[in-house]
């Protein structure tokens, strides 16, 4: 039987994630229990192109380019949607970038950006791995989420 | 104004002006004609122990005709909760070159950001130290004329060692053939390994046994203590892990045998007298390599 799942009237749907990141995008989008809107997450939903995709509708938040970077070094083939008066208003894919400043803390303990304020830097190489500028150490973007 | 921070921003080309300049200064503190006096400030800023590498670029600095300051990690206001960001670019007010050793990967790169001066990394914690492998490169050309296919073994504390991963990065990029030898627990890192055969293609074999019959130089390095959370771990491991006299009685005759020092007993008791072991030589060496390092960030 299909799930069926309402439609957001003003907000964002993030589509083509791929099965199983939906977890991490959310963590990504930062959405916890004090989000007061509504939130679907769909994982394993079936895809002519994928096989198996995610997709995540939240109501009454729109995605800029920063956390578009961010979702796009875990689901580089999402597209996101912008949602107004219940139409899709634009749909963009994501684009991988070529270098994430300041958001991601370095998860290794002994980098210089752990022990004092620093903007920090990675430099993101093939299979969206990123290299910290600092410490020069490589990392799986799940790594940078966790 | 140029840095030197890590092997890896540097080409072969590179290394090799590096190299070329570091013979000039060997050959200059030869002859009874010093180099010009450059008239410059060099501050090393060591927040780790060292002994070579900070006596070595404070006597590199003087035989340039620099004058050399010091600042001590310890006795810095650092103590009094100064950031590694502020302490730096104060100093690159009072010097022209800034030399830093600090326990923290990347403390170089930050360095290197706000200084306004150039900066030489003397050792980031387990990440780089790039004048120890130009003085490994240069000691492995004075004594065996090439690198390109000698057959080089690195033995050690493959994991923590910064000296081992710089290597990594200056043998495989002259294509010496490389066997990485360690305790499982202190194989080098993949990812680094890794990175290496992608850009440069070198020949990397890993074993965790000691096999010297094909050694051209055995280049070994201590257990790495200070990097342990658990120092009877560390203790156990440098225990178990020594070169026997049988071992380098297998090698050719002509092994030389480097080390970054200090060496604990990784090697042979009473073997510092042996035609082998070349590391005193190799420290010596330290000194032209390091003027050529200062006198090309400073852009003489």
């Amino acid at each position: 039987m299909p799930l069926t799942v309402q439609k957001i009237s003003n907000g964002t749907v993030i589509d083509h994630i791929s099965a199983g990141r939906g977890f991490l995008v959310m963590r990504i989008l930062g959405i916890a229990e004090s989000y007061s809107d509504r939130v679907a997450l769909l994982t394993n939903v079936p895809s002519k192109a994928m096989g198996k995709k995610d997709i995540i509708k939240i109501e009454g938040r729109l995605i800029d380019k920063k956390t578009a970077d961010r979702i796009a070094l875990l689901a580089p083939q999402a597209t996101i949607n912008h949602i107004s008066n219940a139409n899709i208003v634009s749909k963009k894919l994501v684009e991988i970038p070529s270098q994430i400043d300041g958001i991601f803390k370095c998860p290794n303990p002994k980098c210089i950006t752990n022990a004092e304020r620093v903007t920090t830097n990675f430099a993101v190489e093939k299979n969206q791995k990123l290299r910290c500028h600092h410490c020069e150490r490589l990392f799986a973007a799940e790594e940078l989420v966790a | 104004m140029s840095d030197l921070i890590s092997m890896r921003d540097l080409s072969r080309n590179d290394v090799e002006a590096y190299l070329r300049h570091a013979e000039k200064m060997e050959k200059s503190l030869r002859s009874s004609s010093p180099p010009k006096p450059r008239n410059k400030i060099v501050a090393t800023m060591f927040f780790e122990p060292s002994t070579r590498t900070h006596m070595s670029f404070w006597a590199a600095a003087e035989r340039l005709g620099c004058r050399a300051i010091s600042l001590s990690g310890d006795k810095s206001s650092s103590a009094k909760g100064e950031t590694l960001s502020d302490t730096v670019r104060i100093m690159s007010g009072y010097a022209d070159v800034l030399v830093l050793r600090h326990p923290l990967e990347g403390a170089a790169r930050l360095a290197a950001d706000v200084s306004s001066v150039p900066v030489v990394n003397a050792g980031d914690g387990g990440n780089q130290h790039p004048t120890q492998t130009l003085i490994d490169l240069y000691s492995i050309l004075r004594l065996k004329k090439k690198i390109s296919g000698l057959s080089v073994h690195l033995v050690g504390d493959l994991r923590h060692a910064r000296a081992m991963r710089s290597l990594l990065y200056g043998l495989s990029m002259f294509g010496a053939k490389i066997t990485l030898c360690s305790p499982k627990a202190l194989a080098m890192s993949d990812e680094v390994v890794r990175e290496v055969q992608e850009k440069f293609s070198p020949s990397i074999r890993t074993t965790h046994e000691i096999n010297l019959r094909d050694c051209d130089v055995l280049y070994v390095c201590r257990i790495q203590k200070e990097r342990f959370e658990d120092q009877y771990e560390a203790a156990r491991l440098q225990d178990e892990f020594r070169i026997t006299k049988e071992q380098i009685s297998a090698a050719p005759d002509d092994l030389a045998i480097l080390h970054p020092l200090p060496k604990i007993d990784e090697l042979p008791a009473d073997y510092d007298s042996d035609p082998h072991a070349k590391y005193f030589q190799q420290a010596s060496w330290g000194v032209p390599v390091r003027m050529a390092v200062l006198d090309r960030v400073m852009g003489v």
